[in-house]
C-alpha cells in the first residue's frame, strides 16, 4: 500500500505573509525578514497533518490548501 | 450525554469554523445552521478593502468552496433570524415561526454597527455586510467627497481604500488618536501620520454633531463648529453584540453572551466570535474580542466544548491578534495593550514605517505591534503565549 502524502500548496497571489501559519506549524512555514513566506517542507507527512489543517483554517487569506497525492 | 442534535445560530466565520470542527472531530448527527443574510457564508475582511476597491468579485470572498459546503451536510436556514432561545424546551424560534430543537447550540450571532441619527438622509452608510459594501462601492463610482466617521479599523481601512481610489477623504475621530482602543495612543499617532501622508484630512479629538442636506447628505457638522462637505459618509464607530434575541432566555447577557472560561454559556450552549464574552485566564480579564482570528479559534474551541458534554472542557485562553491592511502597510497587533503600557521599538524604525514595538506592563510583555513586520509579531505573540517576562522579550530582540 502506498503511503498517503500530504502536500502543502500555497497560493502566493493570495498570501499576504500574516505569518499565522508560522506560529501554528513552524516546522512547515517560515516568514523571513524579507516578509515572504517560505514552505520549509512541502510534504510534511501524516503526523503534521493536524497542524497543517489548522494553518489552512486560520490563514486570514485562505491561501493555504492541502493536496493529497 | 453525548451530542446528538446540533444547532448553530450565526452563519459567518465563527459559525462555519464551528461546523467544520464538529464534522472533523467525528460528529455525524444533524447540524442546523441559521444565518440572517441570504448570501452563502463569506469572509468580511475584504469588504473594506478588495471588495470596496472593486478588485474582487463577490464570489472570491466565499468562506467555503461549494463542495466543502456540501461535505458538511448542514441543514441551512439562510435569510432567517433567530428570535428566541428556550433553554428548558431546548429550542430556538426563527422569524418565520419555525422551531428548531437542539441538545447542543452554538451562539455565533456576531455584532452589528453602532449608528448615529441620520435625520433620514441617504448617503450615510455603515459597513458590516456584503450588501453594505456593495452600496458603498456603488456610491464610490460617482467620485464623491467622502467623510469617514470613526478612525477605528473599519474607518481607517475605508479611508485608505477611498484614497487609493483617488477620492477626497476626511476622517473624523473623537479620540486623540486613530485606532486608539486597539493600539494605544503612541502607535495610533504613527498611523495618524500614515493617513496624513496619503492625503487624508484627519480631524482628531472632534465629534460629529449632525448631518446636513436635503434628502441626501451634503455636509457633516462637527463639534468644533466646522462643517465638512460630504457626498458620501461611512460611519465606523464600533459594534454592539447581537444578543437582543437572547433577552429573557436565562443566559447572562452583559456586553455579549457571558460564558465560562471554556466558552460554555449554559448546559449544552456555547458562544463564539464577536458575540461571546468570557474570562481569558491568560490575561486575568473578561474579554469580548472582535477579531477575525478569534472568531476562528473560538469557533473551534466552542464546538469542541459542546462535544465534551458534561466533561470539564479546556479553558480558552488565546493571545488576541489582528491585522489591518492600510495603503501598502500591514498593521498587526498581538496581546492586550493599554494606555499605561510603556512602548519600546525593538526592530526597524518608526519613520521607515517598518518596525516592531513591544508594550511593557510591569515586568511582563503585554503586547506587540508591527508595521510590515509579520515575522516579529508572530514571534512575540508566541512569547506572550509562553508568559515571557519583559527581560526575556528584550533578550530575544537583541539575539
Amino acid at each position: 500500500m502506498r503511503r498517503t502524502v500530504v502536500r502543502v500548496v500555497v497560493d502566493y497571489d493570495l498570501c499576504e505573509s500574516n505569518a499565522i501559519c508560522m506560529q501554528v506549524a513552524p516546522e512547515v512555514f517560515e516568514v523571513r525578514d524579507d516578509d515572504f513566506l517560505y514552505v520549509l517542507n512541502e510534504t510534511p507527512g501524516e503526523e503534521m497533518r493536524a497542524k497543517v489543517e489548522e494553518a489552512v483554517q486560520r490563514c486570514p487569506k485562505q491561501a493555504i490548501s492541502i493536496a493529497v497525492d | 450525554m453525548a451530542l446528538t442534535n446540533a444547532l448553530i445560530v450565526g452563519a459567518s466565520l465563527a459559525g462555519i469554523r464551528a461546523a467544520e470542527t464538529l464534522r472533523r472531530d467525528g460528529f455525524d448527527g444533524p447540524i442546523a445552521m441559521v444565518g440572517d443574510e441570504l448570501h452563502r457564508p463569506y469572509d468580511r475582511p475584504p469588504l473594506s478593502k478588495q471588495v470596496l476597491a472593486g478588485e474582487w468579485a463577490v464570489e472570491r470572498t466565499a468562506l467555503l468552496e461549494d463542495d466543502a459546503v456540501d461535505g458538511l451536510e448542514l441543514d441551512w436556514h439562510l435569510g432567517r433570524r433567530a428570535t428566541r432561545l428556550d433553554l428548558s424546551r431546548r429550542e430556538v424560534e426563527l422569524d418565520d415561526g419555525a422551531l428548531l430543537g437542539f441538545d447542543g447550540a452554538i451562539v455565533a450571532t456576531g455584532a452589528r454597527p453602532r449608528t448615529i441619527p441620520t435625520g433620514g438622509l441617504t448617503g450615510i452608510h455603515t459597513l458590516r455586510t456584503m450588501d453594505d459594501a456593495m452600496a458603498i462601492r456603488a456610491g464610490f463610482e460617482a467620485g464623491p467627497r467622502v467623510v469617514v466617521v470613526g478612525a477605528g479599523f473599519i474607518g481607517a481601512e475605508v479611508a485608505a481604500t477611498a484614497r487609493m481610489l483617488g477620492l477626497d477623504v476626511t476622517l473624523v475621530e473623537a479620540a486623540p488618536a486613530p485606532m486608539e482602543r486597539g493600539l494605544g495612543r503612541e502607535l495610533g499617532m504613527v498611523c495618524a501620520d500614515l493617513h496624513r501622508d496619503h492625503g487624508v484630512d484627519l480631524r482628531l479629538g472632534v465629534g460629529v454633531e449632525g448631518f446636513e442636506g436635503t434628502g441626501r447628505v451634503e455636509a457633516v457638522r462637527l463639534s468644533d463648529d466646522s462643517t465638512v462637505p460630504a457626498d458620501l459618509v461611512v460611519v465606523g464607530i464600533g459594534v454592539v453584540p447581537n444578543t437582543d434575541w437572547l433577552e429573557g432566555s436565562g443566559l447572562t447577557i452583559d456586553n455579549g453572551v457571558l460564558c465560562d472560561e471554556t466558552c460554555l454559556a449554559a448546559t449544552g450552549v456555547v458562544a463564539a466570535g464577536d458575540v461571546a464574552r468570557w474570562p481569558n485566564r491568560r490575561f486575568g480579564e473578561v474579554m469580548r474580542v472582535e477579531h477575525w482570528d478569534n472568531a476562528v479559534e473560538q469557533g473551534v474551541a466552542a464546538a469542541r466544548r459542546l462535544l465534551v458534554g458534561e466533561g470539564a472542557g479546556t479553558p480558552f485562553e488565546p493571545v488576541p491578534w489582528f491585522w489591518s491592511d492600510q495603503y501598502d502597510r500591514k498593521i498587526q497587533l498581538a496581546g492586550r495593550p493599554n494606555d499605561a503600557d510603556e512602548v519600546t521599538v525593538v526592530t526597524g524604525a518608526i519613520d521607515e514605517r517598518r518596525f516592531a514595538a513591544l508594550y511593557r506592563r510591569g515586568d511582563r510583555l503585554a503586547a506587540v505591534f508591527g508595521m510590515n513586520r509579520p515575522r516579529h509579531v508572530m514571534q512575540y505573540r508566541q512569547l506572550i503565549a509562553d508568559g515571557a517576562s519583559w527581560d526575556a522579550a528584550l533578550e530575544s530582540a537583541s539575539s
